[in-house]
């Protein structure tokens, strides 16, 4: 063992060997070859990220693009796009719960309540949209909050709580859409413009892209900086401008593929933000460290003076809220709120997005990526088969096994993390 | 190796009970520790350790006695109030998060905030700063805490109860779950926090253990002191006979080869 060496085999003046780097049993190289080989080491040993999702997604455009020639085109994708916004910004607050290794079964029937309140308050109250809005989001709240409540103060389960709720809450949407059913947005106004017909200015999108870019290019830079005036290692330079090179050409791809249609919808936008901003949160917030620690060890997280049922009323709070406003995105690409808003599919389809793009059901592992990745294998799922005409049997099977696989990936993975030491 | 009876304790506590409903698990229990000196606590199950213990990390309070920190009357309320006062605890099941790395385990609850942003490169490099004083080798700190081995989990134990600069620090059965190499890695461990000048309560059931770093060993029988002894001066069976009991008369056994070394 290691502990019989002198520490003075560490020779600080002669070399500048970063202090993270110092221990000899540390494999890797440096520069591009070593950042490549280290990915390549972390894959085999079952520190999978999102590559199986990412290889999935490949898989499944393929297949389609083979059987219909349309799938690929500009005017599917938009479709397509338009309709990943509502379930994944469910799916994003799922993600939370599924960190904190809890689950909330309600969101579907919280984002039919969501939509039910958006359109009882616009369209038959004739409020203003914005005051429509926040009383949608302020249930959502108050219904997040509620759970949490119940969970920090009698110890409930989350998955009886939720369950209780989905059933409560579709009675509650029910009654609040009353006798008629339906309620129908006026198509040239708020809601539906917003879902279906606004999108970014073609030069804007492009410009978005430049600032996105720019902005990893530079939170990158500026943090190699640092860490090299600390005397740790840093990422090498080709690595960086390698990843910035990729991103900038994904999202130009991207970008311009929809620009051939009618664009990016100021819809995706707000979700892809929304993604953006809770990836941060959970990442580099002393908020977000919290909820990892108590997805990972509640009593670790409990004895080193984290309020752990501030952090659970928060993340049930802010997934319902999330739900709710997932409910009003899809209430405003349909145009209507009505008594089967939020049923069906669009429950699981939500926690399903969650766990296909790479969160762990065990707590403790995943990423707000993994509401985007995930809900982009759903819908591209849903969008193919739709186009291959086939009926919603097949739909719910397919969607089903692709669930049942994901999970089997991550239930796999984790075995192999530990077996090769990477938790 | 300095003996430090001499220099004034960092705790003391004098006179220590502690009764649950008709169970006497402390009895006018007499305990110290000072500065640079570590102290194990020893005993058979049952016989207080872990109540003394708790009683020193907040968790109980004694219902007599006295306990002097730093040379100041205070009572501990809780685990909190001992953390604050400067006594560090690291209990038997470490409490790590596997899903964190070893920066994030660390600095848990009292994270470094720059901004609103956490500042990973100002806890990474106080990390390594607090490996290489205590000249604990782990790889990286960077790897989720589940990928080390038990030894390094318990290096990383001890190096976060040392974040919050701790006067004194208590751990409880810190070689019971180790191998050989890392139990000798633990007890590398132990004597820097004591040539760093902390005061070391060291609870366990392993005599050559203790009998390898302590400076003192404090023995606990059925709640009451059955006697101290400086680890140069004693031997294993003397502790255990202790332990056990099957001397009656250690403690005057001591104060006569004291007396006698004192007379010639």
């Amino acid at each position: 063992m290691s502990t019989e060496q002198p520490p003075a085999l560490i020779d600080e003046t002669a070399a500048p060997l970063p202090a993270d780097l110092q221990d000899e049993r540390l494999i890797g190289g440096r520069g591009l070859q070593g950042g490549f080989a280290a990915t390549v080491s972390r894959l085999r040993t079952g520190d999978l990220g999102s590559a199986p999702v990412i290889i999935g997604l490949i898989i499944i455009w393929g297949v389609f693009q083979i059987l219909r020639p349309e799938f690929l085109s500009s005017t599917n994708l938009v479709n397509l796009s338009l309709d990943m916004a509502a379930i994944g910004t469910t799916a994003l607050g799922v993600v939370l719960v599924l960190l904190l290794g809890e689950i909330d079964l309600s969101v579907g029937s919280m984002a039919g309540l969501s939509g039910a309140v958006l359109a009882v308050a616009y369209v038959s109250h004739g409020w203003p949209w914005w005051a429509a809005v926040l009383a949608s989001l302020a249930t959502g709240v108050a219904v997040g909050a509620f759970y949490g409540f119940l969970y920090n103060r009698f110890g409930v389960p989350a998955f009886v709580i939720t369950l209780a709720g989905l059933l409560a809450f579709l009675g509650l949407q029910l009654l609040v859409l009353g006798k008629l059913g339906t309620i129908n947005f006026p198509y040239d106004r708020a809601f539906f413009k917003f879902a279906n017909l606004s999108f970014l200015p073609k030069w804007l999108s492009y410009v978005l892209v430049l600032i996105a870019v720019a902005g990893f290019l530079a939170a990158r830079i500026r943090m190699s900086r640092q860490r090299s005036a600390a005397g740790l290692s840093t990422t090498p330079m080709a690595v960086i401008g390698l990843r910035s090179g990729l991103l900038l050409l994904g999202l130009l791809v991207a970008v311009f593929v929809l620009n051939r249609d009618r664009g990016v919808s100021y819809m995706v936008l707000m979700f892809l933000l929304l993604v953006l901003v809770m990836d941060f949160a959970i990442r580099r917030t002393r908020w977000g460290r919290s909820v990892m620690a108590v997805g990972g060890n509640v009593e670790a997280a409990r004895r080193s003076g984290i309020n752990v049922t501030r952090v659970y009323l928060s993340v049930f709070a802010l997934c319902s809220t999330f739900a709710a406003l997932g409910g009003i995105f899809f209430a405003a690409r349909l145009g209507a709120a009505n008594q089967s808003s939020g049923t069906g599919d669009y429950n699981l389809n939500a926690i399903a997005s969650a766990v296909i793009g790479g969160t762990s059901l065990f707590g403790g592992r995943g990423s707000a990526y993994s509401a985007v990745l995930g809900i982009l294998v759903i819908q591209s799922i849903s969008s193919g088969l739709n186009l291959l005409n086939l009926d919603s049997s097949i739909r719910y099977m397919v969607t089903g096994a692709v669930l049942l696989i994901a999970v089997t990936v991550d239930s796999l993975s984790r075995r192999s993390r530990a077996a090769h030491g990477r938790a | 190796m300095t003996t430090t009876s001499r220099a004034r304790p960092v705790l003391s506590m004098t006179g220590v009970s502690k009764r649950f409903g008709a169970v006497q698990a402390l009895k006018d229990v007499d305990f110290h520790v000072s500065a640079g000196e570590v102290v194990a606590l020893v005993g058979d199950n049952g016989a207080g350790k872990s109540t003394l213990v708790k009683a020193i990390a907040g968790v109980y309070l004694p219902d007599e006695g006295s306990v002097l920190f730093d040379g100041q009357e205070v009572s501990i309320h809780s685990p909190a109030e001992a953390q604050r006062l400067g006594i560090a605890t690291v209990f038997q099941d470490l409490a790590l998060c596997d899903n964190l790395d070893v920066v994030g385990n660390l600095f848990l609850g009292s994270e470094w905030i720059h901004g609103r942003v956490l500042d990973e490169v100002g806890m990474e490099k106080e990390s390594w700063r607090l490996f290489k004083e205590l000249s604990a080798k782990i790889p990286s700190v960077r790897v989720p805490v589940a990928s080390l081995s038990g030894g390094q989990r318990q290096t990383v134990a001890i190096a976060r109860s040392l974040l919050g600069q701790p006067k004194v620090v208590m751990l409880d059965e810190p070689t019971a779950a180790l191998g050989v190499a890392q139990t000798a890695e633990v007890l590398n461990l132990v004597e820097r926090l004591r040539e760093n000048g902390l005061a070391v309560i060291l609870i366990s059931h392993n005599m050559s253990d203790v009998m390898a770093v302590a400076d003192r060993i404090d023995v606990l029988r059925l709640g009451r002191n059955n006697g101290e002894f400086l680890v140069r001066e004693t031997t294993t069976q003397e502790i255990i006979a202790a332990i056990t009991g099957a001397t009656n008369n250690v403690v005057t056994a001591r104060a006569a080869r004291r007396e006698a070394k004192e007379n010639a």
